[in-house]
């Protein structure tokens, strides 16, 4: 399907517009980065997020990242079905992009041409241009270079937003991902004593609508053009066939659950790029939750659950004090049994009874 | 399968596809000749040149910039079907397993609409098989010559200003709603929309059209005067009508398978051009005449 060619379209061209000659001076005119320091930055696939500093260090830097588009069946569930999936780096969500306040996020966007679509990328965190998606729509063999000022801190959805119908249909094929944008001085509480966190887990919930056959079973079809008009169907009803943590039923579980220990404090970051959710710990809670994801906001204290608008990232601050396995859920609970929006942490450290004791094992009751 | 061509002179050509049918009847009276009328009128464009503004989008310097013009030649008479292909026609080739059903369910002698580039390409397959001739979708400057005066390309932002991209957003946004094009979803009878100067029926109406051309990404050398280098994308094809835009190969919907912003198509269907050559040699060679 895919044609690359270098042509000249014809021998006598003429350009239909010379290019208005700007009358206005350039208002808000290109700020002098050049003087600023880069820093390059290998991503790496959630949910574990590449080495940052909590607390800036010196001034606002450029920060490159390079991202590849890939498209490619993935199975979603332990039955093997399969989605035709879109993918920022591979990864479903895409990986988290984490800058500070004032910084230059730099992205470089590949759209190799083993691939069959257009993709771009829509980044909440930006300001302008359809944030980002209306400079970065990019066939395949082709990349894109966009740098955008970090003005504001806190978690963002990135997805891919490549005009109409095409959008939600990318999304829910697997194109979103989170930036981070940390205050310069880092995490504060409510009130405004610094927090920190020893490990940082990106959890990117995703919905998915896999068309069934007519006994039922879930379809597989060769290529992402393939599925979209029986998928667009499914869509429409709003009922996803799969609500799944990192790209798959079980991602985040057994070998692969996320591990802490006790006394050990740990950022959730959790986005959802089309429909709400609501996180739960089993048996934790969220220390400090910036709900909405915008670290300008106080915190919210204890929470039990936390609600992520569909379209957006929050995160969660959680010092675990009891060991044990910890299941972090989507308390939609048939979502989280029945769809798969289950992930596990494994927590190792001593038990303290004061917190939990059970005083007497199951027996008969006692008459 | 008969074939029973009717010839009109001039600039119309009408071709009946295939149309014949044989009809068992349950009694015993011999089997006789059902027709199902399947007129293919086609136009035939005498040779000419033409300014074409060209179809993708273009960068210079870095930015966007108008599309360039380029001239453009037909250089053999271009035979194009007068009408959009209609939705009788269509399940035809849907009857015959050749064609995926399309998405729109309106019957009858309306545009056929709901149907993917991949699916009028499947017609085309199909009906040149059927006929032993070669149809396929025009090219973009082929539309846009049959389409003479109705012929709007794109909807243009003008040239970019290096300095504030958002200025050709605001402009192509506010020059697409002047136009004041309302939707208009529900397909009318072949012919509602009316013939341009070329006698081509519907150009611009409320069904957009397929064509054989790819989308492309095109750089522009620096002085503006050529197409230094491009990427085509052909999982995208350029669709006419009352402007150009361009869809992806398997939507058919256009209504949401357009721009973010802006006018959307609303149908999506297709006409065929007819390989000049061996089509009267053909059809002749069919009645005994040669």
């Amino acid at each position: 399907m895919l044609t690359r060619r270098e042509a000249l379209l014809g021998s006598v061209l003429t350009v239909a517009a010379v290019a208005a000659v700007s009358s206005m001076p350039a208002m808000a005119a290109v700020n002098d980065v050049t003087g600023l320091p880069r820093e390059k930055v290998t991503l790496v696939a959630p949910p574990f997020v590449h080495a940052h500093d909590q607390v800036a260090k010196g001034g606002p830097k450029i920060v490159e990242f390079t991202m590849k588009i890939e498209e490619k069946p993935l199975v979603i569930d332990a039955d093997g079905t399969q989605l035709n999936a879109m993918t920022y780096n591979g990864s479903i969500p895409g990986p988290l992009m984490v800058v500070h306040e004032g910084d230059y996020l730099e992205l470089t966007l590949i759209n190799p041409d083993t691939n069959t679509l257009a993709h771009n990328i829509d980044f909440h965190a930006a300001t302008g241009g359809l944030g980002g998606g209306a400079l970065t729509l990019i066939n395949p063999g082709e990349q894109v270079t966009l740098r955008f000022k970090a003005t504001r801190s806190g978690t963002f959805v990135y997805h891919c937003a490549p005009g109409g119908a095409m959008i939600p249909w990318h999304v829910v094929s697997g194109m979103s991902g989170a930036v981070m944008v940390l205050p310069r001085d880092g995490l504060k509480d409510e009130k405004g004593k610094p927090v920190r966190y020893d490990r940082i887990y990106y959890i990117g919930e995703s919905d998915f609508y896999i068309p069934r056959d007519e006994q039922g079973k879930f379809k597989k079809y060769d290529s992402a053009g393939d599925n979209y008009d029986d998928t667009v169907k499914v869509m429409r009803g709003l009922v996803p066939t799969h609500v799944v943590f990192n790209g798959k039923a079980g991602s985040l579980t057994g070998e692969n659950a996320m591990k802490a220990k006790v006394g050990e404090t740990v950022l959730i970051v959790h986005s959802q790029a089309n429909r709400d959710t609501r996180p739960h710990l089993i048996g934790g809670h969220g220390d400090f939750v910036w709900e909405a994801g915008k670290f300008a906001n106080p915190p919210a204290k204890d929470m039990e659950t936390w609600f992520i608008r569909g379209g957006s990232a929050g995160a969660a601050l959680y010092t675990f004090r009891q060991p044990g396995v910890y299941a972090y859920v989507n308390h939609n609970l048939i979502e989280a049994v029945e769809l798969g929006a289950t992930a596990h942490f494994t927590v190792d450290g001593s038990w303290d009874e004061d917190l939990m004791t059970q005083i007497e094992a199951p027996k008969a009751i006692a008459s | 399968m008969s074939f029973d061509p009717v010839f009109t002179f001039g600039t119309v050509i009408a071709a009946a596809l295939i149309g014949l049918g044989v009809s068992n009847a349950m009694d015993r009276s011999p089997p006789r000749l059902r027709m199902s009328v399947a007129m293919a009128e086609l136009v035939a464009l005498t040779p000419g040149s033409f300014e074409h503004s060209q179809p993708g989008e273009f960068l210079q310097k870095n930015h966007p910039v108008p599309a360039p013009k380029a001239q453009e030649t037909i250089v053999t008479p271009l035979q194009i079907m007068k009408y959009q292909v209609t939705a009788s026609d269509y399940d035809r080739c849907v009857s015959d397993g050749a064609c995926k059903p399309a998405e729109s369910t309106i019957v009858g002698n309306v545009p056929a609409t709901g149907v993917s580039f991949l699916d009028a390409q499947d017609y085309a397959n199909w009906l040149s098989a059927k006929t032993g001739e070669t149809w396929r979708l025009p090219t973009d400057a082929e539309w846009a010559y049959a389409a003479g005066e109705r012929f709007r390309a794109d909807i243009e932002g003008g040239a970019g200003d290096p300095s504030d991209p958002a200025r050709r957003w605001l402009t192509q946004y506010r020059n697409e709603a002047v136009l004041g094009r309302k939707p208009d979803p529900e397909p009318r009878s072949i012919g509602a929309f009316g013939a341009n100067s070329k006698g081509v029926a519907d150009i611009a109406g409320n069904v957009w059209e397929w064509t054989a051309t790819c989308y492309v990404h095109a750089t522009m050398s620096s002085d503006g005067s050529l197409i230094a280098g491009s990427i085509a994308n052909c999982g995208v094809h350029v669709v006419e009508g009352f402007h150009r835009t361009y869809m992806s190969n398997f939507i058919r919907d256009g209504k949401s398978g357009g721009c973010a912003v802006g006018t959307p198509p609303d149908n999506l269907g297709f006409r065929l051009v007819h390989e000049r050559g061996g089509f009267l040699q053909a059809a002749l060679r069919r009645l005994g005449l040669t």
